[in-house]
């Protein structure tokens, strides 16, 4: 069973990183000026503070297909005595591919929420005297004010004005908020049905 | 796994309400709730439409008497005090906020929101210099001078904000305060609203139907058909 913090970060990273999207995103960021792999983690973590921290792994291998398809180039290799740094920018076809990512709306995926309702659903059909789905519902609904609690919490200090983490907090809010509506309805409902439940499967 | 009861009752309690049961006509509203409000604390009370949310937060402004139970606001019990002195309790300790405003139709909205200080003998230059300061912090620096009718739901919503803490009170009673404002302005009046517990060590309690708001509180206590169905530490 997922703890709710781990669902929570499965569905944030879900939300905001679906595989597809890392080629982009990559991109995106070179855009802003070349740079080694170590800032591209950086600089994403900074760009979406909720979500799961990209693994260093997961930058380096996808910069090696960046180059590898002409979407990105290395300018030089520094090593400062250090380890050796790979300096990479974008190109113009990476460029324009972050253009026509970007022309595209989003897909209005419902998606991340997967547990939630699996969890309600078999709450319903199982229907457990000692632990009945309106118990589910009704832990589930704090355990989302918890979160969204934490959300406004979150990192009161120097990023708490930037534009951009305050939107990607709001939206994690307002996702929160979705599910917290149809947690409500579920609840209503739970409430209103006839006595003669639970449901077997069908 | 994520609730647990709270004390109902306790010494230096900001609000107590014992078993307080009303009813409109013979339709129940309140059911023997019990709930404690500590100062510094923020409490949302939710709960689907008609479960008797705003009749609890009337019983515990002493707007309304209730038929069986008791509430205590700051250590006196309401039911020992006759319409006047509550008033007064109010007036110097307590701010509220209802939906829709409610302000005097024919003062402006300066006088609005000195109104408290005024009523307490407040000097009037003082009053209304106070009251300009508080509708700067609620973005409302340009309307002094407008009468309520000029005034959008919303503005309305942030005046009546502005007079229920121009008292510094030490108990904040909200009804659906953000309800009509936009969610930059909603923000901004709610953490206004929450300085008075997290700053000045106030109680608040923000009766809601917005779980924005709601997960704002450090205790959510809800309310069903007219019951405490469930209350959980937040925070």
């Amino acid at each position: 069973m997922s703890r709710p913090s781990q669902l929570f970060t499965q569905y944030i990273h879900l939300v905001y990183v679906p595989v597809m999207s890392l080629v982009e995103l990559h991109l995106a960021l070179l855009s802003q000026g070349p740079a080694h792999g170590y800032d591209l983690k950086r600089a994403y973590d900074a760009w979406f503070p909720d979500a799961k921290p990209l693994p260093f792994g997961q930058v380096y291998a996808t910069l090696g297909r960046l180059v590898r398809d002409g979407l990105a180039e290395v300018v030089e290799t520094r090593s400062e005595g250090g380890p050796e740094r790979t300096v990479y920018t974008v190109t113009d076809a990476g460029r324009q591919r972050v253009r026509e990512w970007l022309a595209e709306p989003a897909p209005p995926a419902v998606s991340g929420t997967e547990d939630l309702v699996r969890k309600a659903v078999v709450a319903l059909r199982t229907g457990d005297p000692e632990r009945p789905a309106s118990a589910f519902v009704a832990d589930q609904r704090v355990a989302h004010l918890r979160r969204m609690r934490s959300l406004a919490d979150h990192d009161p200090g120097a990023d708490a004005d930037d534009l951009g983490s305050r939107l990607a907090r709001r939206y994690a809010a307002l996702h929160l908020d979705a599910d917290l509506r149809w947690l409500d309805e579920a609840a209503t409902a739970l409430e209103s049905r006839p006595r003669h439940e639970p449901e077997g499967p069908r | 796994m994520n609730s647990r009861p709270h004390e109902t009752t306790g010494p230096g309690a900001a609000l107590t309400l014992r078993a307080v049961s009303h009813a409109y006509s013979r339709t129940p509203a309140l059911r023997e709730v019990s709930l404690t409000v500590r100062p510094g604390e923020v409490v949302a009370v939710t709960g689907p439409s008609g479960c008797g949310k705003s009749t609890l937060l009337h019983v515990a402004a002493g707007l309304l008497v209730p038929q069986a139970g008791s509430a205590e606001l700051l250590g006196v019990d309401l039911a020992g005090l006759d319409e006047t002195a509550r008033a007064v309790l109010r007036r110097r300790d307590v701010g509220i906020v209802l939906q829709y405003g409610q302000l005097v139709p024919d003062m402006t909205l300066e006088d609005n929101v000195a109104l408290p200080l005024l009523l307490e003998g407040g000097e009037l230059a003082a009053s209304r210099t106070a009251a300009r300061d508080a509708l700067v912090r609620v973005g409302l620096e340009r309307a002094g001078q407008a009468v309520p009718e000029e005034l959008s739901g919303g503005q309305a919503q942030r005046a009546a904000i502005a007079r229920a803490l121009i008292t510094s009170p030490k108990v904040l009673l909200a009804d659906e305060p953000v309800a009509s404002l936009d969610a930059v302005a909603a923000q901004d009046a709610l953490e206004l609203m929450l300085s008075v517990a997290r700053r000045d060590g106030g109680a608040v309690v923000l009766v809601t139907h917005d779980n924005l708001v709601a997960a704002m509180a450090d205790r959510e206590v809800r309310l069903r058909d007219g019951r405490v169905d469930r209350e959980s530490v937040l925070r």
